[in-house]
């Protein structure tokens, strides 16, 4: 057993509420739930750009003049968005890592003769797995915390090549018409004129997906990560005092309560930053936000100091 | 040059026999004193006990995993870890899906509780947990059931008046009668065939090594010891 922070705290009935608080809130188990918001954080770090990636991959496959690229871009919109998330997390992540385990076990494994599948067990070759049996569990946690990070961008991947895939069709059709006339080629027009503009169009669509995002987190429960729902519904169920030094009735309200402060801080925050990158796209944008910037600075120029 | 490549080939040999070894035990961690999560945030309890009891017997490497109780089963199926050992009872439903090793304890009573002794368990509102025998029985009985995922949450049901009583394994509720209002009414109700480990159909060689360790557990006694000291039932 890990021994406590704090010296005093062999003997935590005997302590006054301060002392047995501080006591409380160091254990191992909390250190677990403080853990947690750090996972909660380093998934959206990675999905967000991840998720951006893919649906600016979506959104230009969707646009592509190639049909069956342009297909494949639409599909993959439609069906994503189609799905409810929890269906997909249930489904697609056991078939992701099936599919994985089915592909090793064919490399790794050719002269197996027993089937993959019998009656409702799926059993590959041991050295198949993945990871593999005598992976120490961190292992095993990074690998669900990779199909959580990639279940999480392809989910919402899908809706932000839809919000992309209109910006690109919201920039001024006479803005590609100039950079033609210039004698920039469509991929030139594209990458040096559409591109830059489309993300002011794209913002209030992609700042909505990010509040969503921030939100969905809880859904890593299901994918085996333990998140911080999880911890706050762990720690705050009442504790029988036979199975633990610290007893407590029922404190799952403090502990959400403590998750709705978290959660709220944090769309707060994002709303604060969002709202700047929006000011910072407008600028010199052919839109009425940038428009009134525009005239702004002319007057604040044009009066005599 | 060639003790070498015996050397290597030796280890190569050692290397797959651990690998073949570790064994991963799947558990809820929310269902005291069988599981749960301890102040240090390690799997604790009745069943961590017993399970590293008998991986030393049978000679295993084990590796604990918790895992929520609602999709125990299918991630035992496909291969997320080799055995269920989460207080699970014997019934002929889940044997449709999984073996189980003998039971470690005989089958015990669950019971009812609720916060006054008056309250009606034919007519009334139950609270069990999901995919129970407990939940099962409820239904059978004609009361109207109320499902929550985890043990605790059925607890709290009755605290806050959600439900009139919660029905689950006598075990689980004698800790939390003994230190809260709640206490218990009714007859107690003798489900299912006692609490076995669950491997994969397909796995009947593990399941041998770990059948066989705990009939050597109940011969020299242990197994009772475990029992006594973690309050979970009737001895063998």
């Amino acid at each position: 057993m890990r021994p406590a922070i704090f010296s005093f705290c062999s003997d935590p009935a005997s302590l006054d509420t301060f002392h047995w608080l501080s006591c409380y809130l160091t254990t191992g188990k909390h250190m677990g739930f403080y853990v947690s918001f750090g996972t909660v954080l380093l998934l959206l770090a990675i999905t967000a750009p991840l998720a951006l990636v893919f649906g600016f991959g979506g959104a230009m496959a969707a646009r592509a003049h190639f049909a069956p690229l342009s297909w494949f871009g639409k599909g993959y919109i439609a069906i994503v968005r189609g799905v409810p998330d929890i269906a997909f997390f249930l489904f697609f992540v056991i078939a992701l890592d099936q599919g994985i385990e089915w592909l090793r076990h064919q490399v790794k494994c050719p002269d197996w003769d027993a089937p993959i599948r019998q009656g409702n067990d799926f059993l590959v070759c041991s050295i198949a797995k993945m990871p593999l049996n005598s992976a120490p569990q961190w292992m095993h946690e990074i690998y669900g915390f990779s199909l959580a990070v990639l279940t999480f961008a392809i989910v919402f991947g899908a809706f932000a090549a839809n919000v992309l895939f209109g910006a690109m069709r919201a920039v001024p059709r006479a803005q590609i018409e100039t950079a033609e006339a210039y004698g920039m080629s469509r991929g030139q027009a594209f990458w040096r004129v559409l591109v830059p503009q489309m993300w002011v169009f794209a913002l209030p669509g992609l700042s909505n997906l990010w509040m969503v995002l921030i939100k969905a987190t809880p859904l890593l429960f299901l994918l085996g990560v333990e998140d911080i729902v999880y911890w706050a519904r762990e720690l705050g169920g009442s504790k029988a005092p036979q199975f633990t030094d610290y007893p407590h009735p029922d404190w799952r309200m403090w502990y959400f309560l403590g998750l709705l402060i978290f959660y709220l801080a944090f769309t707060k925050v994002s709303e604060i930053a969002l709202s700047r990158i929006t000011r910072r796209l407008s600028r010199g944008q052919a839109t009425l936000a940038g428009e009134a910037m525009r005239k702004d600075q002319a007057n604040s120029e044009g009066t005599p100091a | 040059m060639k003790s070498l490549l015996l050397g290597s080939a030796a280890l190569a040999l050692t290397a797959s026999i651990s690998l073949a070894d570790t064994v991963r035990l799947g558990t809820e961690g929310a269902y005291p004193p069988y599981n749960f999560i301890n102040d240090a945030g390690e799997v604790d309890g009745f069943e961590r006990e017993l399970g590293d009891e008998l991986c030393k017997r049978a000679e295993l490497t084990c590796e604990w995993v918790t895992n929520d109780w609602d999709s125990i089963i299918p991630n035992l199926l496909s291969g997320n870890y080799d055995t269920i050992i989460a207080g699970m009872s014997i019934t002929d439903e889940r044997e449709e899906v999984v073996d189980f090793t003998q039971g470690y304890t005989p089958p015990s009573p669950s019971a009812y509780a609720a916060m006054s002794a008056d309250v009606d368990l034919e007519g009334g509102i139950v609270a069990a947990q999901t995919a129970t025998i407990q939940a099962n029985h409820v239904v059978s009985t004609g009361a109207t059931i109320v499902e929550y995922p985890t043990p605790d949450e059925t607890v709290a049901a009755v605290n806050a008046g959600e439900a009139d009583a919660v029905l689950a394994d006598k075990d689980f509720l004698e800790p939390i009668v003994s230190s809260t209002d709640l206490m218990f009414v009714g007859e107690d109700v003798l489900l299912g065939n006692g609490i076995g480990m669950a491997f994969r159909e397909s796995d009947d060689e593990l399941r041998g090594k770990f059948d066989a360790a705990i009939a050597t557990m109940k011969e020299d006694g242990t197994l009772n010891t475990l029992i006594e000291k973690w309050e979970v039932g009737g001895t063998w």
